[in-house]
Formats: structure tokens, sequence, C-alpha cells
């Protein structure tokens, strides 16, 4: 896709804590808000949002302070595309046992790939495993 | 009774109706302290008749799903009984996805969901 086809570009290194992802989700849902994006897609995007976030924060950089994560978002006019970078050592994400099968049901977690997989429209991770790409086609274009 | 920060507790009748205090259950602290409440009102409170009602709730992650499913082990160690009810579609869906509409009893309202116990 040309450049000059995004109409919104971010960029965030937020440290591994607790909450800190605050900033970038807000400013992607007022971006998205702007841009009259409907309600489930809006959804959509939040969620994955928020699930590749807590997994580079927490289990990608483990919490270390002096690591960061790297946000990176941008959008068309019928496109978004986030990619989220931790400095973890990575995981195979075809290992990730389905948790919607007998037993795995009950775990408490393990479902953060899958919502992202199911609400976004593509979700890439790099070789290492310690990036994900996340990108969402706009269902509906405003009146 | 204890005092509660994110949720918000009523009896009808035997059963505890939980509304949750937050539109947006999301941060790892606001989780973490919201699955130490609804273990207390288990473990500590012996509440038998649970009914989480999600009716103000318009967002949710996988983390707090996790907190539900530990709330479930823990009531039916109690031999209680949890309902769910008056959750947004969006949010159903995130519930079908996960097959969690399986292990969880949903119900449309509250009003059926108390009919239920």
């Amino acid at each position: 896709m040309p450049e000059s086809r995004w109409i919104w570009q971010s960029e965030h290194l937020i440290p591994s804590r607790d909450g800190a992802g605050r900033k970038v989700r807000r400013e992607v849902l007022r971006q998205l808000k702007r841009q009259h994006w409907d309600q489930h897609d809006t959804f959509s995007i939040r969620l994955a949002l928020e699930e590749a976030l807590v997994n580079a924060i927490k289990h990608g950089n483990a919490l270390d302070a002096t690591k960061q994560v790297r946000v990176r978002c941008r959008m068309s006019d019928d496109l978004i595309q986030i990619e989220v970078v931790d400095e973890g050592n990575g995981f195979d994400p075809e290992s990730i046992p389905d948790p919607t099968n007998g037993e795995r049901r009950e775990m408490p977690d393990g479902r953060g790939v899958m919502l992202m997989r199911r609400f976004m429209d593509r979700v890439e991770f790099n070789d290492k495993g310690n990036g994900v790409l996340l990108e969402k086609q706009r269902t509906r274009l405003p009146q | 009774m204890a005092e509660y920060r994110r949720l918000s507790i009523n009896e009808v009748g035997d059963v505890t109706v939980v509304r949750f205090r937050d539109q947006k259950i999301l941060d790892d602290l606001n989780i973490q302290e919201l699955g130490r409440e609804l273990s207390r009102l288990v473990e500590v409170e012996n509440r038998k008749s649970l009914l989480l009602n999600f009716s103000s709730v318009q967002f949710l992650s996988s983390a707090a799903l996790g907190k539900l499913i530990t709330l479930d082990k823990k009531v039916k160690a109690a031999n209680g009984v949890l309902k769910l009810c008056d959750i947004q579609p969006e949010i159903y869906e995130v519930f079908a996805i996960t097959k969690l509409n399986r292990l969880f009893d949903i119900k449309e309202d509250e009003a059926d969901a108390l009919a239920a116990f």
C-alpha cells in the first residue's frame, strides 16, 4: 500500500508495567472514533490490542522494567495495522494448545492469541515470535 | 458485609446478584483485585448462589475470563450455583469463540436467571 494511503500513523515505546498500554489504547480508540469505525470493529481492535499488549508486557518482557514494548499503528480509510514487538525471547504461536479443547477449556489462561486471530483479519508473528502484526479491514464505511 | 471496590452486591432472596463497577474490565491490577473479590464471595462469605450481571460491562479481556473460570471452579467445589446474565453481544461473542458459553450457564436477563435458581 502506498505511504500516501495512511491517514494516521503513530509509534510508542512503552515500559513493561501493568497499565502502561493505556495511552496507546486511548489514542487508537480516539482515531477509530474520529474515523467513525463501527462498534464491532472497534471492540475487535481494542480486544486484539489489549491481548497483544498483555502478552508483550507480561509474558514477553516478563514485567522487566528495563525492557520496552514498541507499538506502531497506522490507519487508512478502510484498514488498520498495529504492530507490537517486545524484547523477550519470543515464543512459537503454533505451540499454544487450542484453549477450547477438553480440559483446556477450564484453564484460566491461554486464550489471547486465539481471540486476536478470531477478531482480526490478519495476525502474523515474526520469526522470533516476539512481535505480532494485527490487521483489520473496516467492515463498513460510514454513510 | 465486606467492602468491594470492583463489585456491587445485592441480595435477591437466596441469590447474591453481583454487578461490576467497571464498564471496562482491564489492566492486570484491577483484574487481580476483581478475582480476589469474586473469590471472597465464595470462600469467605460462603455465598452459594451467585448471579453475575454483566449489564454495565462494555469490554473485558481474556485475563478477566480467567477470573470467571477460577470463580466457577470455587463455586462448584462449594456445591454452589453460578449463573451469568445480561451479556452484551460483543462480549457474548468472546464467550462463544472460547466455548465458555458451554462452561457457564448464561441467561438472557436477570429475571430469567433468577427464575432458574
